[in-house]
């Protein structure tokens, strides 16, 4: 089964919540998709074994066979190859690495070549597999990165995934063939409003979902109106705790502290494979 | 005219908030949210919307069934795995395109032998002009499952500096988005200031040295702001060397306090809400940040 642990609204707890429940059940392997802000390897401390480098294929001109006809050009739908007079110019970081340029270069002209974007990195903590990707600095695409990330995924275990924020390419990319999406939230407007997006998301993309409510003391009730209207499924609700965010700020996930929490995030994972039956 | 940027690498440290007490502080301002994913901004601001503007960008594919010959060199030429052969005993049935893996590259339409395929032009999101208490704020929405392109961030962007120009105005105060790809990086190109909100947590620490690298990567100059400081004095400590050690200013801090999220609630600018400790460390923080920007 593959879980995948999602928010509209950054900084609601996703990484909190996929960590906690990846050390409270057995057999399962652990994938930081939020390449941008990769954080679940500060909770979970795995041992890299292995460093992968990811790059995306972006054209190469053999310039003795190109003639100029500007094919490639007008074929691009992201502007990422331009041709002058006797010469071709490739923009890298436009370049979404489809290929079209190469297969459709009437003189063959154009091999491909890897353009680095970051870092994949496997390894284990405990019984936990790990892995993460890292996007370089500067570069702007994270799907790719995220999409080859994912090629690890071993289906034998329970896989739990950790979503960027947002309701766009990169999260698409990330909750993509999910089971199940753990939807992470705040009882505030901005974490209701943002929230609706990603349900909204679910829907579009036909993944069944639940909500957690963390901080759920705090602010409102509407978030609970909200799902209850909608029969949307409640599946925890994390309150705050002061204590909780001290550990949290150094890294310390809730239930190494307080072991006894486990059980909580092992009813989480229950209601999760009764919903997903 | 000045632009000044708020971002943070991790989400949820505080960014909006801060943004929009400073929309409160300042008079002399156009307000951008450039968070087009999750745009919380005018939660806070609750304006009056005056135009509306689609914005379209890029093209899906799409398949006409009469004419598609099913022989599949669709779906061999995809990368991104967005066309699917439908095979019902033993014999291919049809090509389905799933609009939301497809990225509009256009290789099927180019490849297809029957012309079967066309590209079709996507509205993708819509990008509001409105009037609040505080000033003009621009603001946009992608539509979910869209490509989160740069380009709506920079035509929020350039809808900000056309109003600035109009209306006299000396600021620009654009909230950012969360991570350091190409939203972030459209957010940040060009500006003459980045306030980057961090808090005393490892994983904010962590996202702050990722974005910190990407404005300098960009040549923007960066400030830091500590939110909720006193709730880990000693990460608070590794965070001011850090800047230390990097040359970047720390414009203030912030102190943990339930008031803000009761701000949040009832949608009003902490600075408006409530003249206390944390109001005046957010003014402090807004002075000095003025300071450092002129």
């Amino acid at each position: 089964m593959i879980i995948s642990v999602a928010s509209g609204k950054g900084g609601t707890g996703k990484t909190t919540v996929a960590t906690n429940l990846a050390l409270s059940i057995d057999n399962v392997q652990f994938i930081d998709c939020d390449v941008e802000a990769p954080n679940a390897h500060i909770f979970l401390k795995p041992k890299i074994e292995e460093r992968i480098e990811v790059s995306i294929p972006i054209p190469k001109v053999d310039k003795s066979k190109c003639n100029y006809c500007g094919k490639c050009a007008e074929i691009c739908a992201f502007n990422a190859i331009v041709v002058l007079k006797e010469k071709v110019l490739v923009f890298s970081e436009l370049c979404h690495g489809c290929g079209g340029c190469s297969l459709l270069c009437p003189e063959d002209a154009i091999a491909e070549t890897g353009n680095k974007i970051g870092i994949a990195e496997i390894g284990k903590s405990d019984n936990i597999l790990f892995v993460d990707g890292k996007l370089d600095i500067g570069e702007p695409m994270s799907p790719p990165l995220i999409r080859e990330v994912k090629k690890y995924i071993n289906t034998d275990k329970t896989v739990i995934i950790d979503v960027p924020p947002g309701t766009s390419c990169p999260v698409i990319e990330a909750v993509k063939g999910s089971d199940f999406c753990i939807l992470v939230t705040e009882p505030t407007p901005f974490g209701l409003y943002d929230l609706k997006l990603a349900v909204e998301l679910m829907e579009k993309m036909e993944i069944p979902f639940g909500i957690v409510i963390n901080q759920s003391d705090i602010g409102d009730k509407k978030v609970e109106q909200y799902c209850l209207n909608l029969n949307i499924p409640i599946l925890m609700k994390i309150p705050f705790d002061k204590d909780i965010a001290f550990e949290y700020s150094k890294g310390i996930p809730i239930v190494v502290k307080k072991i006894e929490k486990k059980q909580n995030f092992k009813n989480l994972y229950q209601q999760i494979k009764e919903l997903v039956k | 005219m000045k632009q000044i940027v708020v971002i943070s690498g991790k989400g949820g440290t505080g960014k909006t908030t801060i943004v929009a007490s400073f929309a409160a502080l300042s008079n002399a301002k156009v307000i951008a949210d450039c968070d087009v994913d999750a745009p919380d901004l005018h939660l806070l601001l609750k304006p009056k919307v005056k135009q509306t503007f689609d914005f379209k960008s890029g093209k899906k594919a799409f398949i006409n069934e009469e004419e598609c010959i099913n022989c599949g060199e669709c779906v061999e030429v995809c990368r991104f795995e967005a066309i699917e052969k439908i095979i019902e005993n033993d014999v291919i049935n049809k090509m389905i395109i799933d609009p939301i893996s497809c990225e509009g590259c256009g290789v099927c339409f180019h490849i297809c032998p029957v012309n079967a395929i066309e590209m079709r032009e996507n509205l993708t999101g819509e990008l509001f002009i409105s009037e609040s208490k505080y000033g003009t704020l621009i603001y946009a929405k992608l539509n979910v499952a869209e490509e989160n392109s740069g380009k709506l961030v920079s035509m929020v962007r350039n809808y900000a500096k056309h109003m600035a120009e109009k209306e006299n105005k000396e600021l620009i105060i654009i909230d950012g988005p969360p991570g350091i790809a190409c939203p972030i990086i459209a957010s940040i190109t060009g500006v003459d200031l980045a306030l980057i909100v961090t808090e005393p947590t490892l994983s904010a620490m962590h996202d702050l040295d990722r974005v910190y690298k990407v404005a300098k990567h960009f040549k923007v100059r960066s400030i830091v702001c500590i939110n909720k400081y006193d709730l880990n004095l000693e990460n608070t400590e590794k965070i001011k060397k850090y800047c230390k050690e990097n040359n970047i200013d720390i414009a203030g801090n912030i102190s943990f306090n339930p008031i803000v999220t009761e701000a949040l609630v009832n949608s009003i600018p902490v600075v408006e809400h409530i003249d206390n400790k944390v109001s005046n460390e957010i003014r402090d923080l807004y002075n000095k940040t003025i300071n450092l920007l002129c």
